[in-house]
């Protein structure tokens, strides 16, 4: 049970759009696919899919970095840290505020750069030699990579944290933030998911059968989230990162509030580590609505996890039926910008939240055809006004069978 | 390789390392009161030099003397010479 009140105060994205929390609302709204055909992919032995939602140039922001901080940071760190500014400066908050102690990180990703380890495997394997190994190597390998780089760069001395939950990291995370500042830990979390796009993530649906690979010369028709055409997962990359502080923190200063975190809950699904059960997705999604003392009446939209799976869509499909009826609304964020992986849950959380202060709703792109198979519920194809909209939830699910869901809602005074 | 071009071997490997400006990149300038290097970057410059002049000093006692960038022109040159004699 919250002891404090959690609301958000700051938010900042590293999308495949760019980089700015404004810049991935207005894409999404205007309906543009983030999604590109990569060539090189089709050079890589038994890969089918050769279409990502990579994050497009930013190396000039990043030669803004230090090099004594960026010469430890891979992409992903790279990605959270310019985030993690974006959301400070949205939040009226200066650096300083991260060496008070008042303030911590709950950041995560899937693994530790995987590029790095590529690179240092590749290398070492030529005559199974350390001796070219660059002492940075290890600080970019460590599954706390981005959360350590972060606040070694901004000079954080409250609690680190970097949960890792795969495709559930970033929603994770977030949930952490709020429970530890529920429980009266700490005022103030930034807190996300980032990640960095890496071949192996891609391989590893293919393998599965579960990316899209029929769309790779009309990228931005892919990813299909219910569509009866859809035919699999497309990666991408980014980190979202939301600000997360106590109300008592946020009234002190004055901050503007632009959400408040309802209610928050993680749990397993045992069943099978790759394939999800829609009744684990509902006791999950349940149980975030118990969590904010919410009837399922009372929240207006669903952003769905969906990533155009067959069995993932369908599942999740049924839980929201389950839980909510047939005429909630749901969209899916993954047809604009493919899974960003650890980063989905909380860049899609920030989507949700700009949905919720627009009162208007942002459909899933590339979804023509409703899947027959799905359950019957209020399938977003166009933007929608939500004025009574007054309460959302976003759940995100991932490989390993770790499930989460949050609610977002409008300050109430 | 004659003086200068060991020189310029050196700083074009470290500058393109550690972002270093050439024009404080003078033999005087001290590696970490002036170009503001740390113990980090001082285990990446053995591998820089390693690569740079195909030798092996991560085990020499006397880089862990150097100081200054003419510390490393001295002892590359040393090394270089007892290359040449041997």
């Amino acid at each position: 049970m919250a002891v404090n009140r959690v609301v958000i105060t700051g938010v900042g994205a590293v999308s495949p759009y760019g980089i700015g929390a404004d810049r991935l609302l207005a894409e999404l709204f205007a309906g543009s696919s983030a999604v590109r055909n990569y060539p090189e992919l089709a050079t890589i032995g038994g890969m089918h899919s050769f279409v990502a939602a990579r994050v497009p140039d930013i190396e000039q922001d990043a030669r803004k970095i230090p090099r004594k901080h960026r010469r430890s940071m891979s992409g992903q760190s790279i990605y959270a840290l310019l985030a993690c500014r974006e959301a400070l400066a949205a939040a009226g908050l200066g650096e300083e505020i991260c060496g008070s102690g008042r303030l911590g990180l709950a950041i995560g990703s899937t693994l530790g750069s995987v590029q790095t380890s590529e690179d240092f495997f590749r290398d070492f394997f030529k005559d199974q030699s350390l001796e070219r190994m660059k002492s940075t190597t290890f600080f970019r390998l460590m599954n706390h990579s981005a959360a350590s780089n972060v606040a070694q760069s901004l000079g954080v001395t409250g609690r680190v944290l970097a949960p890792a939950a795969a495709c559930a990291t970033g929603c994770l995370a977030v949930g952490l933030g709020y429970e530890q500042i529920a429980a009266g830990r700490t005022e103030m979390v930034l807190c996300g998911g980032s990640d960095e796009f890496h071949p192996l993530t891609i391989g590893t649906f293919d393998v599965m059968n579960a990316a899209s690979r029929e769309f790779n010369q009309q990228p931005e028709k892919t990813p299909r989230p219910f569509d009866r055409d859809r035919d699999g997962i497309v990666c991408g990359e980014g980190a979202g990162i939301l600000l997360l502080e106590s109300f008592d923190s946020a009234r002190a200063r004055g901050a503007t509030v632009i959400a408040e975190i309802g209610g928050f809950a993680t749990s397993s699904d045992p069943g099978s580590i790759a394939n999800p059960d829609g009744s684990a997705m509902a006791a999950c999604m349940g149980a975030a609505l118990n969590d904010a003392g919410l009837d399922p009446s009372e929240i207006g939209y669903v952003n769905a996890h969906a990533t155009a799976t067959v069995q993932g869509d369908i599942a999740e499909s049924e839980a929201i039926r389950e839980l909510f009826g047939c005429d909630i609304a749901v969209s899916s964020l993954k047809g604009h910008m493919g899974h960003t992986m650890a980063a989905s849950g909380s860049l899609e959380l920030i989507a949700t939240v700009g949905m919720l202060r627009e009162k208007r709703l942002i459909p899933t792109l590339n979804l023509e055809h409703v899947d027959t198979a799905c359950a019957p519920l209020n399938y977003l194809q166009d933007v929608a006004p939500a004025p009574e909209a007054r309460a959302m939830m976003k759940n995100s699910f991932a490989l390993g069978g770790v499930n989460s869901s949050i609610v977002i809602k409008e300050m109430e005074i | 390789m004659n003086e200068q071009e060991m020189i310029d071997l050196i700083n074009n490997a470290l500058a393109e390392e550690f972002e270093l400006e050439p024009d404080d990149m003078t033999a005087e300038a001290n590696l970490y009161e002036d170009l503001g290097l740390d113990s980090l970057d001082a285990v990446d410059m053995v591998v820089v030099l390693e690569q740079a002049f195909g030798f092996k000093i991560r085990e020499d006692q006397a880089v862990r003397e150097i100081r200054t960038l003419g510390d490393i022109y001295r002892f590359v040159a040393g090394k270089l010479q007892d290359q040449a004699e041997n």
